[in-house]
């Protein structure tokens, strides 16, 4: 702070540009949300006009001329489902990663912190070919199968014939690709942890574990709620590795009811669809329908973040400043 | 030495006589002068065929290039609504509604293609199961479950059918492809008429999709038990068993091929509206004929009849005429390398006669009288040489005549108007 007052006295020419340019940078980003929002509502107007609110909670999909009706609850679950059981999978593993990396001797530490970040630079569409040629054939024999022979009879989870283009691998698939951010952030966030916070810990005499539970996680909560939103983020948004995966149905069956059952999310059914939808009826505006629903949830999704890391911030702050 | 220019001499000689030849009934060909650029978008299905031809044309035509896009025949059809390109191409004929947007648009058929049912019975690894479309219809309905079904026992009383359950694979993506499947099943079982219906991609009560005939395939491929619909050349490719189809006249099961599914385009040629008319209602399954394979289509190209709507030059909208024309004559010899079935004579008669009606501001394009009969040759629409002229030709190589008695002899015809040059 002390240095920037200088240079803001030393020209304040330089000075107004800046504001100007940050002001054009910050308008830009609010532009494109608002034109987003404008062209989706305005170009599936069609369908609301014709279902209503109904379109959300509507279980139908029929592009069939004549007979066209649709709603999009069942990919609005199929998202909501695979990216819980991603988190699910995926949170516990990559702050098991974090604390490793952040904890263990720089020899280790390092390599394996660049390994794990290297994860998040191979494109979703390899993380889909491979889950769909080699992943899905193991997880099937070795995990699926066994789970539906030992409980298929008893748990609705794990009903269904289980061939691997199902919920349960694509949200498998989907830990993997959001553990690298996760893991990342969340390593990120406990080396910030002072380390005369960790050290008074071990001189009470706390093992590493009774370390972290005592020192890191109270100090670093927030931070981790903000990497998993982070993973939720891609999560949610993720088409191109479960759209090869979940095994695309539409309509009522489309409900994940069992996790080995052949689903569908949102940007999965726009990506399938949208190519070949007719330009007239309903069909396109009704993908459109979804992409506005979507864009709904990772709004509410960034607020309910935002709040609640905002009000975590509140009440540790004393804990944390001292 | 000398014969080099003689070389160009039977060049010019093998181009411009056909084109002098079928004067009439051929296209004016794209102004030499000037360079040409083509824009059209569309069905994925055609692309490998319509690149080929776009490089072939522009070997024949250098100054035309054809810039086409394979977005989708939905994106084609927006397209051609909105009038943004010079043509489009669709797997599927305009609905009624859609062709109220686009008053005026022309189906020209430029290729057919074929849906073959492909399995995975590790039992039963060679193709040849055979099957009904009213079979087909109930296991994608979900009501034939287990492949030792009676129904399918009942036609493959040879086969060693396992009790397994069939897991179906279908289309995730909106494709043209279903849609000539679920045409075809919606003719066979009135059940799945209503309760699924034809479309790009219609609500499928069970299976698991997947995008693209790869991604069907692939999961064919790799799921025993499993069944599955894929293009024609697409099962070709990949060597996949693939399942022998009951034809529509109910006298056989066929074998897909080019020939069973040519065959088909015969067959329901006769029943074809011209390529100004109602194109919505036009189905080539259950072709009648012994040896018509029930599921096959014809995809399309769509342009106006008035072609300043998409072009702003006569020039150009010459070129498009003359580029569509070659597509749908010297371009189908390219089909069969790439496993597309040929068009038969009668479809591309409709073609041309759609042609013919093509203006700008009025003015007709490529003026056609019908399929020229010419009596040193058989088929009128080939581009062959006249005989006597190859007999020149073989008496000069042979040296029975002279260099200069042939000269002469080209001269006289150049002098008459006979020739071109």
């Amino acid at each position: 702070m002390k240095k920037s007052t200088h240079t803001i006295k030393m020209g304040s020419k330089s000075d107004k540009i800046f504001k100007m340019g940050a002001a054009i940078a910050g308008t830009f980003v609010l532009a494109i949300i608002a034109l987003m929002v404008f062209q989706l509502v305005f170009e599936s107007y069609p369908v609301w006009e014709e279902h209503g609110l109904g379109f959300i909670t509507g279980t139908d999909w029929n592009a069939v001329e004549g007979r066209e009706s649709f709603g999009a609850l069942p990919y609005v679950l199929g998202t909501l489902v695979t990216a819980g059981l991603a988190m699910l999978i995926g949170v516990p593993l990559s702050i098991g990663i974090a604390m490793f990396v952040s904890d263990a001797p720089a020899k280790i530490g390092g390599p394996l912190g660049f390994l794990v970040e290297l994860l998040a630079a191979v494109p979703s569409v390899i993380y889909g070919l491979w889950g769909l040629y080699i992943f899905k054939e193991y997880f099937r024999d070795f995990v699926e199968k066994p789970l539906h022979a030992a409980f298929g009879d008893t748990i609705f989870l794990f009903s269904g014939t289980p061939f691997g283009l199902d919920i349960f691998t694509a949200s498998v698939i989907l830990a993997i690709m959001i553990i690298p951010t996760v893991s990342a952030v969340a390593r990120e966030i406990m080396r910030a942890v002072p380390q005369q916070q960790k050290e008074a810990a071990y001189m009470l005499g706390a093992t590493r574990w009774e370390m972290f539970r005592l020192a890191v996680f109270p100090y670093a909560k927030t931070g981790l709620i903000g990497a998993s939103i982070l993973g939720l983020g891609r999560a949610v948004g993720e088409t191109m590795a479960v759209t090869m995966l979940i095994g695309n149905a539409t309509g009522a069956s489309a409900i994940p009811s069992s996790l080995f059952k052949p689903s569908q999310t949102m940007s999965s059914i726009i990506a399938n669809e949208f190519v070949e939808a007719s330009p007239v009826g309903l069909h396109l505006p009704a993908l459109i329908g979804v992409a506005l629903i979507l864009l709904g949830i990772a709004i509410c999704i960034n607020i309910v973040a935002h709040i609640l890391v905002t009000r975590m911030l509140k009440v540790k702050e004393g804990a944390i400043n001292n | 030495m000398k014969m080099i220019p003689w070389l160009i001499l039977i060049a010019v000689l093998v181009t411009s006589i056909p084109l002098y030849a079928h004067a009439v009934s051929v296209p004016e060909i794209p102004d030499p002068s000037m360079e040409f650029s083509i824009t059209g978008a569309g069905a994925s299905f055609p692309y490998p065929l319509i690149d080929l031809w776009r490089v072939e044309y522009n070997k024949e035509f250098s100054n035309v290039y054809l810039n086409y896009q394979s977005i989708g025949s939905g994106g084609g059809v927006k397209q051609h609504i909105e009038k943004t390109v010079n043509f489009a191409a669709s797997d599927a004929p305009l609905k009624q509604s859609e062709k109220e947007l686009a008053q005026g648009t022309l189906h020209i058929p430029e290729a057919i293609g074929g849906v073959v049912i492909t399995y995975n019975i590790p039992q039963i690894p060679e193709k040849g199961l055979k099957l009904t479309g009213e079979i087909i219809a109930d296991i994608y309905l979900g009501k034939i479950t287990r492949w030792n079904d009676s129904q399918i026992a009942q036609y493959n009383p040879e086969l060693s059918l396992p009790d397994e359950e069939i897991i179906v694979a279908k289309r995730s993506d909106g494709s043209g492809t279903t849609f000539v499947f679920t045409d075809y099943l919606s003719t066979q079982s009135s059940e799945f008429e209503q309760k699924i219906g034809k479309a790009k991609a219609v609500p499928w009560p069970l299976g698991v999709g997947a995008a693209g005939n790869e991604g069907v395939a692939g999961i064919v491929r790799n799921t025993p038990h499993s069944i599955g619909y894929v293009e024609l050349a697409y099962a070709f490719q990949t060597g996949m068993s693939f399942a022998f189809v009951e034809n529509g006249d109910k006298t056989g099961f066929i074998e897909p091929t080019l020939e069973t599914i040519s065959a088909a385009s015969k067959g329901a040629s006769a029943n074809l509206p011209a390529a100004e008319g109602d194109w919505s209602k036009v189905s080539i399954v259950n072709a009648p004929g012994e040896k018509s394979y029930p599921i096959a289509s014809f995809t399309y190209l769509l342009l106006y009849d008035e072609l300043s709507n998409s072009t702003n030059s006569i020039k150009e909208a010459k070129t498009i005429i003359h580029m569509m024309h070659w597509m749908i004559t010297d371009g189908q010899n390219h089909s069969e390398s790439l496993l597309y079935v040929p068009l038969s004579d009668e479809v591309i008669e409709i073609g041309k006669q759609g042609l013919a009606r093509v203006t700008y501001e009025g003015e007709i394009l490529f003026d056609y009288d019908g399929p020229v009969e010419n009596q040193n040759d058989n088929n009128a629409d080939s581009l062959d040489i006249p005989s006597w002229i190859k007999d020149n030709a073989r008496w000069w190589a042979d040296g029975l005549i002279s260099d200069e008695e042939y000269i002469a002899a080209l001269q006289y015809l150049i002098e008459q108007g006979i020739l071109k040059v």
